[in-house]
């Protein structure tokens, strides 16, 4: 009995997805098709990618608010360098360097400096947009040619870019969080910081890092949505912080650090696009999405204190 | 002095904590215009009494009467309402508002109306309370710009202030300089003449002599003598402190020492460590007693890098080592137990397994993707669940869950497991029952025989005697003495750690 239990609080997250599922096939008649399956993952791919790069973040104990700001920026800093070089490999590397090195900066400020991350991430995200409108001169950068297009547009063997993009990133994220040392580490800092430097974590090192990899994820993330919308545009990825932060608290990650998996956080993610998927194939107004997606939010983070 | 009756008599209180028996029959009297000194070594239930007395814990039995009449003390605020002020160690003040805003918070005065602060009121109202005492500063000060001893002293002026007829000083010069205490003695002298019952705890026994006239002796929660000071020295005040008969049997290996494996050369740290010098042999379990406070714990931090030193050097092995890091000391092979095992030792949040590899983890690490080796990683847990007797029902069930005992387990296997040379080990059996203690003593000694050397920081006295091969006794951040095991005794160690040379 107990044991149902547990097990049930376990999987919370997925058997709350499972049956969003069940619930939209049977009252929507295209919900349950492949090119709606496929058309919802692609939405949630940018989401997701940002939320795997945060839960490594969260689970420290941390917070990166930086996110939409940095998508923003290498997004930019890409679709600039496709239009003037027109190589799409220098393109992609070099959003992907910045994007990590603002990451590294954020971690070099919390782990180095001892500032909250909440501040530090505040203020980078806010310099980040800054330097997008100054880069961009305000004006979106657009027509970025058919090639940079494919990465958020095309299809390989009928699977979108960006759903394998995502895809990949999950199994090697899940792979670094549960099979290394470095997962390992990370799950204790988040658990008790002086344990971990106590017990010879250079718990620094590893701080820096995960914002690293959450500013990295921003970077992809950034290529990916300019490609899609063939355009950069200084206000892409606003919110965006919060719609990741939101997939890994639905994904059974505890703010508080120390808990938390990876596919919990794409479970998180693919709830966030079921309900606006769903919403959408009922004609519900896109003004009370917000709302729904807020009370489902609020109803997760209160069962969640329950089942402690 | 006087003669009359007391203004406080606790009598034969009692009080349980799920284990332990802090307080057992312990009675406290306290008069109008005295100084009593409360004394006893760590754990002798000091502390206990007076959060009883503050209205922090409830006793379980026993009668507290005030001016002959009986009282209950529920809490914090009905002890204030009586006149009781407790000044903790930790201080209570707000940093971020004024001397006079501390002297009157909670009791704003404000004006009738629209309930505005009279503030310059009450910055005249706090220049005469301090003036009073003889403490010239200006009540708009913020507190955070004072120095320690200056708080110390407000925190005292506030209690004065609430009309307390008893004060309870918690260790009051600790972080005083020589003049603040001089300052500190003054105001003392002036509450007496005042009518004010003090309650003074130090573990400077020079300062008791100087300030108490009276002194009441704890030991292991029971009362073993009031006394007044005049007909005390302080061999028979040690004496009195330590004085129990060792019923206890330790499980003492003898082993022949090795050579020398660690050595400290006037190490300081701050003013927490003072040139602190000595050698640990291999097969050598080296006590390191003192009261709380001496600097122990700051000692075995500073060796295994958490806190850096400000002076000396330390040698292993005959080679001059630096250590920034834990994570370096580990790979010298030097490792720390934590007295905190909750806060420092263990990852509650984790399972069993990951605790216990948490240092080793590198061990496991294989291939282009360092992919760890979990089945590696899980025989090593297998290993030590069962040489050190782990209760534990699976690899994953959460540290949490585990009593003292066996968390404490799970962190000497996280530190087994790199093959340590220096086990810094502090406070090994605190919050421990009976059963376990001596396991731990058991790994302890047969470390020892493995050629380990074992520093063990503990305020338990018997345990120090029973374990330990050679002892330093410690005070205020210097080593006062050096005892060998066989002629260790109670009063010697309590003498050195009181300061007494």
């Amino acid at each position: 009995m107990t044991h149902l239990k547990e097990k049930i609080l376990k999987y919370k997250s997925a058997i709350g997805l499972v049956l969003l599922c069940l619930l939209l096939s049977v009252i929507t008649p295209t919900f349950l098709s492949v090119s709606n399956i496929l058309n919802v993952l692609t939405q949630i791919s940018v989401n997701a990618i940002i939320a795997m790069g945060m839960s490594f973040v969260i689970i420290t104990g941390g917070i990166d608010l930086s996110v939409g700001s940095i998508l923003a920026i290498t997004g930019a800093v890409a679709a600039y360098l496709i239009k003037t070089t027109d190589n799409l490999f220098v393109s992609i590397v070099v959003a992907i360097i910045i994007g990590s090195l603002i990451g590294f900066l954020n971690g070099f400020i919390i782990a180095e400096r001892k500032v909250q991350p909440f501040i530090a991430t505040l203020a980078t995200m806010t310099i980040f947009r800054g330097v997008t409108y100054v880069f961009t001169n305000g004006t979106p950068i657009s027509g970025l040619g058919e090639t940079f297009g494919f990465l958020g547009n095309g299809k390989v063997v009928g699977i979108p870019f960006p759903v394998i993009v995502m895809l990949i990133i999950f199994f090697i994220g899940a792979y670094i969080l549960n099979e290394t040392r470095f997962g390992r580490y990370v799950y204790a800092i988040g658990g008790n910081e002086d344990t971990a430097r106590l017990s010879g974590i250079n718990t620094n090192y590893i701080k820096t890092l995960v914002y690293f990899i959450s500013g990295m994820m921003a970077a992809i993330s950034g290529i990916l949505v300019a490609s899609r919308i063939d355009s950069a545009t200084p206000t892409a990825g606003t919110g965006y912080e919060l719609d990741a932060i939101a997939a890994v608290v639905l994904g059974g990650t505890s703010l508080s650090g120390g808990e938390g998996t990876i596919i919990g956080t794409l479970i998180g993610a693919m709830i966030i696009g079921v309900i606006n998927n769903g919403l959408n194939l009922l004609n519900v107004s896109p003004f009370y999405q917000a709302i729904v997606k807020g009370i489902i939010i609020l109803i997760a983070v209160l069962a969640d204190k329950k089942g402690q | 002095m006087n003669q009359e009756k007391p203004i406080l008599e606790m009598i034969d209180i009692h009080k349980s904590f799920p284990g332990v028996k802090a307080l057992n029959g312990v009675t406290l009297r306290a008069f109008k215009g005295e100084v009593m000194g409360l004394l006893g070594e760590n754990g002798a239930g000091k502390s206990t009494l007076m959060k009883i007395l503050s209205g922090v814990y409830q006793k379980d039995s026993g009668k507290i009467l005030i001016e002959g009449k009986e009282v209950e003390i529920h809490n914090v605020r009905e002890a204030q309402k009586l006149g009781i002020s407790i000044i903790h160690q930790e201080l209570s003040l707000l940093p971020n508002l004024t001397v006079y805003e501390n002297l009157f918070l909670g009791n704003e005065l404000v004006s009738k109306l629209v309930k505005k602060l009279k503030k310059q009121e009450m910055i005249k109202q706090s220049k005469e309370l301090l003036m009073q005492i003889g403490f010239d500063i200006n009540p708009a000060r913020y507190v955070k710009e004072l120095s320690v001893g200056e708080m110390q002293l407000l925190e005292i002026i506030k209690a004065v202030s609430k009309n307390s007829k008893i004060i309870i000083m918690d260790e009051p010069t600790a972080a005083l300089t020589e003049e603040e205490v001089r300052r500190l003695f003054e105001i003392i002298n002036q509450l007496k003449r005042q009518g004010v019952a003090i309650i003074y705890i130090s573990h400077r026994i020079e300062e008791i002599f100087e300030i108490c006239d009276r002194v009441t002796v704890l030991r292991d929660g029971m009362l073993v003598g009031e006394e007044k000071v005049e007909n005390l020295t302080k061999e028979k005040l040690i004496s009195m402190m330590v004085g129990r008969t060792l019923t206890e049997q330790f499980p003492y290996e003898k082993v022949e020492k090795g050579k020398t494996l660690l050595k400290v050369v006037n190490l300081s740290y701050g003013n927490k460590l003072k040139n602190i010098s000595f050698e640990l042999k291999k097969g050598e379990i080296l006590g390191i007693a003192g009261l709380m406070g001496a600097g122990r714990t700051e000692l075995g931090k500073v060796i295994f890098g958490e806190y850096k030193k400000t002076a000396g050097e330390i040698y292993l092995e005959g080679k001059k080592i630096k250590i920034n890091s834990p994570a370096q000391a580990i790979r010298y092979g030097i490792v720390y137990l934590p007295e905190d095992r909750k806060r420092e030792g263990l990852v509650l949040k984790l399972p069993v397994i990951y605790n216990m590899t948490l240092s080793n983890l590198r061990k496991y690490e294989s291939g282009v993707f360092r992919k760890l080796n979990k089945k590696d990683e899980m025989n090593d847990y297998k290993n030590f669940v069962k040489r050190l007797s782990i209760k534990v029902s699976n690899p994953y069930q959460l540290v949490k869950n585990l009593s003292g005992g066996n968390q404490q387990k799970v962190i000497i296997a996280k530190w087994l497991l790199v093959s340590p040379k220096v086990l810094i080990i502090d406070e090994p059996t605190r919050g421990i029952d009976v059963g376990a203690k001596r396991e731990i003593y058991e790994i302890l000694n047969q470390l020892k025989k493995d050629g380990c050397g074992i520093i063990m920081i503990s305020s338990e006295m018997p345990e120090i005697l029973g374990i330990s091969d050679r002892i330093l006794v410690m005070h205020e951040g210097t080593i006062t003495g050096e005892v060998e095991r066989e002629k260790a005794t109670q009063e010697l160690i309590m003498k050195y750690a009181v300061g007494i040379t």
